[in-house]
């Protein structure tokens, strides 16, 4: 199936698909993700049975502020499609896909750990990569970046967003 | 012969007895593994809980190496995002700097040119043998195979030493570059590379005499740590690791990029799911690694032209190629920008400070590393810089199924699973 067919394939199930660079995106409600997921992965000919990966882009100001993105790929038929949902600043969290795909335990631990996003009903929500006492999601645009303390009579360096670059 | 004496309840000093029943305890014994521990390729943690010498639990607890390379990259130029994600997975920098590349042009809408892009392959093949030796370097001196060891690092040289000729540089070469690769093949190159591949086969060979009837090698490997093609499926394994459970999932066939419909080459498959297996097929790759480079090289002796995309936008400037001290450098352009042109060095000017300007969108592009799928995210807010990059690392993945492979096995095991899975932890922690 080519992307266009796929396109139109995910459009039964959801109404909001898009194709771009050849590459097709699926926006789904977040009460609807899991049943979309599990559609996704059963259905025959779409079959995306393989959760590459979880992560989430931030947009502060703008409503939805975190789009959370899936990726899934299909080993019978050799294709791939992204999930995305949009959640709000003070509403960030959504299920988890875990009882889908155990290996979204990973991802989705380390997308809490950057951003706060919080999988509700996931096995052991902790930070992942960043120490368990660490304060704050350091990928959210809004953290501050922090400045790196010199030797050189207690001057330090700004943070890289204040150097006048590009 | 007197009676034997009566086994009789002996002062418990150690406290292996319950005071209050006298029964033996049998409680479970928690240790750390790591993060220092030569066996754990890096910095890798893992809690295990013991029942004697059996795994019954294990917790990998990763992050140790974790360096903010995916929030480093939202604040430089897109150009210089190539330098940062090479330093991801460090043992296959080449496939790190392919997938971003890869993907910045796919939103940018431009391809690089054909040699390029031949180059690209050829320096990724090679590169996934020094992976695969890295690996069974450090797999046999933890199985104590140490001649192996050797020898796996002795031909990496060779391979390094190529890739110093190449790129200027050993590790972290940053030489794929958005449009293209830095700098041509020097003069020397094909020769060198050449006798690489007459080298390696006979080489392989050697491995393959020393280690796959080996009793030894294969007491360590067969059976240890089992994986089956479903339970790997679901914990997103890729890579060999998913290919000696059976499944030929390999993305240079399912998915190509660059042209890898062209080639000819096969997957290995095996379908066993133990550590004697994913060694079988790491070995094998190697072999059509070899295959694939040997076509890569023919065809760029074949195909002349620029190894950078003729677009001002978007192509790196200088022509640069490797000097005697290592570094790359373009004497003429040098000479061109500040001598003759006052454009020229305003375009460098901009190049260099702002760099490429990449419209919104965004785009997940994937390659097939040494270990698995390496996927980039890449988002764009149509700036200069990246909005997000996400890195899809193989190694963290994979590192995921590492309970499914050690529990219910023996300590000893944990040893040769964890180099069977082959983690990076470069690549883990990001």
């Amino acid at each position: 199936m080519n992307v266009d067919g796929l396109a139109r394939k995910i459009g039964e199930r959801v109404p909001d698909v898009l194709v771009a660079r050849g590459e097709v995106t699926a926006v789904v409600e977040r009460e609807q993700l899991v049943e979309t997921l599990a559609w996704l992965r059963d259905q025959p000919d779409v079959a995306l049975d393989f959760l590459s990966s979880v992560t989430a882009t931030h947009w502060p100001d703008v409503d939805p502020a975190f789009w959370v993105d899936y990726e899934l790929r299909s080993f019978p038929h050799k294709h791939r499609a992204r999930v995305k949902v949009g959640l709000s600043e003070g509403n960030a969290h959504l299920s988890s896909v875990t009882p889908l795909f155990p290996t979204a335990e990973w991802h989705e631990r380390e997308t809490f750990d950057f951003y706060g996003i919080v999988f509700d009903g996931h096995p052991d929500l902790t930070r992942i990569l960043l120490p368990d006492d660490w304060e704050g999601y350091p990928l959210r645009k809004d953290e501050s970046l922090g400045g790196v303390p010199t030797w050189f009579h207690g001057a330090t360096m700004p943070p890289v967003d204040e150097r006048g670059m590009a | 012969m007197g009676e034997a004496p009566e086994m009789t309840t002996a002062p418990d000093a150690a406290g292996f007895r319950d005071p209050a029943t006298g029964e033996l305890r049998q409680e479970t014994m928690i240790i750390n593994m790591g993060p220092q521990h030569p066996s754990t390729h890096g910095v890798l943690r893992l809690v295990l809980e013991l029942d004697g010498e059996t795994v019954i639990r294990c917790k990998p607890v990763v992050g140790y190496l974790h360096t903010g390379i995916e929030k480093n990259t939202e604040y430089r130029t897109w150009m210089q995002g190539v330098t940062y994600v090479t330093r991801a997975d460090y043992l296959s920098p080449f496939f790190n700097e392919l997938a971003y590349c890869l993907g910045v042009e796919r939103l940018l809408g431009v391809e690089a040119p054909e040699r390029a892009t031949l180059i690209r392959i050829l320096v990724c093949e090679l590169n996934r043998i020094t992976s695969h030796l890295v690996w069974l370097a450090t797999s046999g001196l933890e199985l104590g195979a140490v001649s192996v060891m050797l020898y796996g690092f002795r031909e990496r040289e060779v391979i390094m030493e190529i890739f110093e000729a190449i790129t200027g540089l050993r590790m972290n070469h940053a030489y794929i570059r958005i449009g293209g690769v830095v700098m041509d093949l020097p003069e020397e190159g094909p020769g060198k590379i050449r006798r690489l591949l007459d080298l390696l086969p006979r080489r392989i060979d050697e491995y393959e005499t020393l280690l796959h009837d080996n009793p030894i090698w294969r007491e360590r490997n067969e059976g240890v740590g089992v994986l089956t093609s479903e339970r790997a499926l679901a914990l997103g394994v890729t890579g060999p690791a998913l290919r000696a459970t059976g499944i030929g999932a390999d993305l240079r066939k399912d998915i190509p990029y660059c042209g890898y419909e062209s080639f000819d080459f096969d997957v290995p498959v095996r379908t066993e799911g133990d550590a004697y297996a994913r060694y079988v097929v790491r070995l094998a790759e190697m072999r059509e690694s070899l295959k694939i480079a040997r076509q890569a090289l023919e065809r760029i002796e074949e195909t002349p032209g620029p190894v950078m995309i003729d677009d001002p936008k978007v192509g790196w400037p200088p022509r640069l190629s490797v000097g005697p001290d290592g570094i790359g450098n373009d004497p003429e352009y040098l000479r061109h920008i500040m001598e003759e042109s006052m454009e020229a060095l305003i375009h460098h000017f901009k190049m260099v400070t702002q760099g490429v300007e990449v419209p919104a969108g965004e785009v997940f592009s994937a390659v097939e590393s040494p270990r698995g799928e390496l996927g980039y995210l890449i988002v764009s807010d149509g700036g200069h810089r990246p909005y997000r990059v996400k890195i899809r690392d193989p190694s963290f993945v994979n590192l995921q199924a590492l309970p499914a492979l050690i529990e219910g096995y023996l300590v000893a095991d944990t040893v040769a699973s964890v180099a069977s899975l082959d983690p990076v932890l470069g690549g883990v922690d990001r």
